[in-house]
């Protein structure tokens, strides 16, 4: 049978990082920034929050902890790591003007080897005697729903049932999606993106554009990887568990066509299309779960070719896309 | 919007092209200042003295003869993905699907291997081998490259995707032929009879690999300096209108020299199941894929070049792996090490294509 019930919510848990990465990428990718290092660095956002809380929860009870702390050391921690990669991806990109799929592959590289070799070795380093990277306090405190969620029934397993940061990747979303249509600055943002000569020529500071999008979209998308260490996988750091999924959160812009608040329900399908190898009864056949595996990257090559072939002007990728501006040259 | 006039304390302009010696200079500077940033990490979280530390890093991969093999192996494999996606690039086509067309590649030969080990005989399922996986290189290539040419569609997201399908594809074979059953592994395939096994040298066992590879080297370089493609190539790369208007048919050049690169990492995948591995998992080409676009890019799509820095990326790999092994670290601290050079490299760059003249005291505004 499919238990609905239990599938809607296992899905949206695995969309809430999808969303975060893609409503990062996409305000990156507004500014023109094609930022291939979202990966990384959701990988760096998410060992960033586990090595706060990992120094903060190590030695203490539960009751010893402070709840306010507890939230924000990990997501202080994540926000400063993941503001660094964007930061970095940025001078490289804007400031000196290199290859943007280069430097974000880079930034991959970097962001995953960061994540796997502070996960492997955070034990041995810090002198700890811990087995194993787990956080259960801070985790059960990113996972606290509200008091009343169990007693809603459906309804409260449906909706009420997430953590915090959930319930912010959705606010995130839908606020970025406001701020791109419907203020000066997101039109702002999108003449960069389009046109940065034109943008340039009409007074609007093309770097700092870029800059304020990227390392907002690596902020966010670093929130992406902490929700996923803290809330999905319960406070225990695995090395390559986060695994593919912040090129799934690429995908997932494209799949919106740039558009955040899509992203929030596209998000939930994902995050179904990703667990839905599980629900699906193939009986013995364990070989066709992988062939579902393809699915979201199918869907979202479906839409690439699609949108390109309507050639509708405003679901085209944000003109320059990909190239450095230098006003210098023609 | 800011009315103020301010003269900023630097202007920065395009450079006319450097000599060579200057450019190399440039780049050996971020190279060291990467080396010396990597050695102070390095020791900061190991404390060891850095030179202990270089030291590891050059045993790594020249300790012993196996070591110093096992380095020219994968000297060559990520050679052959990077020579592979250098013609798409220099046309300026970024093809970030290097990986799932090796892996298809792989899987293809590994498909004639298994499948048709027993009806057969050795050289046929050879030549099985290397006709379907360059083929299903080039298939894998030439779909993004169809819609590229046809409708304009993003190849770099577009090829990017496509890297997961092959990769799923590949898992499902996995287990559809695994062996022992249960296991989820193919294992190596015709251990006994050695069916599809590619020849070997009987002294060396990777330096079949490393003779494919440069025979390839020179025949990509060939290509794309001295033949009417490359330069058709490098017109399509500098201007597409440029490009129409002296008549040459770019959607054709998009599609053949997609397909061309598709093959090369069918050949590459070919390599690796063939004649390095003898099996098949979904983690064959090890990001290899990804690493050809920076090796590729650093050496400004020069495949002799690209000889160079693939060497320094797989050596600084292995070396870092070795100083894993040695202090007790996570191994992903070669990637570390690997991002930092790469940043530095990549930073460097700038300084080859731009000047800065400090402005103090001018008074017009840059």
């Amino acid at each position: 049978m499919f238990d609905i019930v239990s599938f809607i919510p296992r899905a949206v848990v695995q969309g809430i990082p999808l969303l975060l990465g893609s409503t990062g990428e996409t305000l990156t990718e507004k500014s023109g920034n094609l930022n291939l290092g979202i990966p990384g660095i959701m990988y760096v956002g998410g060992i960033s929050g586990v090595i706060g809380s990992f120094y903060y929860e190590a030695g203490k009870t539960a009751q010893d902890m402070n709840t306010a702390l507890t939230i924000l050391i990990p997501l202080g921690c994540c926000l400063l790591g993941s503001l660094l990669m964007g930061l970095l991806y940025c001078f490289l990109t804007v400031t000196l003007r290199a290859n943007q799929n280069v430097t974000g592959l880079a930034l991959t590289t970097f962001g995953v080897g960061f994540g796997n070799f502070f996960g492997g070795s955070l034990i041995k380093l810090s002198g700890s005697s811990l087995p194993s990277i787990i956080m259960t306090n801070t985790s059960n405190v990113f996972r606290r729903t509200l008091p009343f969620a169990s007693k809603a029934g459906v309804f409260g397993k449906l909706f009420l049932n997430y953590g915090f940061l959930a319930y912010a990747a959705v606010a995130i979303a839908l606020a970025a999606a406001y701020v791109l249509n419907h203020t000066r600055t997101g039109l702002h943002l999108r003449a960069v993106g389009e046109s940065p000569n034109t943008a340039d020529a009409a007074g609007i500071n093309v770097s700092r554009y870029k800059y304020a999008a990227t390392c907002i979209g690596a902020m966010i998308a670093g929130l992406g990887g902490l929700y996923y260490v803290m809330d999905y996988a319960c406070g225990v750091w695995t090395n390559d568990a986060f695994g593919d999924r912040g090129w799934l959160a690429i995908a997932l812009v494209i799949f919106t066509i740039w558009r955040p608040n899509v992203g929030v329900l596209a998000s939930f399908l994902f995050g179904g299309l990703y667990i839905l190898h599980m629900y699906i009864p193939s009986g013995m056949n364990l070989a066709v779960k992988e062939l579902y595996k393809m699915a979201p990257y199918v869907v979202t090559i479906i839409v690439l070719v699609l949108s390109s072939m309507r050639n509708k002007r405003e679901n085209q990728p944000p003109a320059s896309l990909g190239l450095a501006y230098f006003r210098e040259e023609r | 919007m800011n009315n103020k006039t301010k003269t900023p304390l630097f202007h920065v302009s395009r450079r006319a092209a450097l000599p060579w010696h200057k450019t190399w200079a440039i780049r050996g500077a971020a190279l060291l200042l990467a080396l010396v940033l990597s050695g102070i990490i390095t020791s900061l979280v190991t404390g060891e003295d850095p030179f202990a530390v270089y030291g590891a890093i050059w045993k790594g991969s020249f300790g012993t003869t196996r070591k110093f093999w096992v380095l020219m192996q994968n000297i060559a494999m990520l050679l052959c993905v990077s020579l592979a996606v250098t013609p798409a690039f220099r046309m300026r086509c970024w093809n970030l699907g290097a990986e799932g067309q090796a892996l298809i590649g792989g899987l293809a030969s590994a498909a004639c291997m298994i499948t048709l080990a027993d009806k057969l005989p050795n050289w046929a399922v050879i030549l099985c081998m290397i006709v379907t996986s360059l083929l299903a290189g080039a298939i894998w290539a030439g779909i993004p490259a169809f819609f590229k040419a046809k409708f304009n569609t993003n190849e770099t997201l577009f090829t990017l995707m496509m890297n997961y399908v092959a990769t799923q594809l590949v898992a499902y074979y996995c287990v559809v032929w695994e062996s022992p059953k249960g296991s989820g592994t193919i294992g190596i395939i015709n251990p006994k009879t050695q069916i599809g096994w590619l020849p070997q040298f009987p002294s060396q066992k990777y330096l079949m690999n490393v003779v494919v590879v440069a025979v390839v080297c020179v025949l990509v370089y060939i290509y794309l300096n001295y033949s009417k493609h490359g330069y058709e190539i490098a017109v399509v790369g500098e201007s597409e209108r440029t490009a129409r208007y002296v008549g040459i048919k770019v959607e054709k050049v998009i599609i053949r020299t997609m397909l061309l690169s598709g093959a090369i990492c069918g050949l590459a995948g070919l390599l690796l199941v063939g004649s390095t591995n003898h099996t098949l998992t979904t983690t064959i080409v090890d990001g290899r894929g990804f690493t050809a676009v920076m090796v590729s890019w650093l050496a400004k799509f020069n495949p002799v070049w690209m000889i160079l820095t693939s060497f320094l990326l797989v050596f600084l790999g292995r070396g870092a792996g070795e100083i894993a092994t040695k202090f007790g670290l996570n191994r992903s601290f070669g990637d570390i090490l690997t991002g930092i050079i790469l940043f530095c490299i990549i930073g460097s760059e700038f300084f080859i294509n731009y000047e800065i003249k400090l402005t103090r005291g001018a008074g017009k505004e840059g």
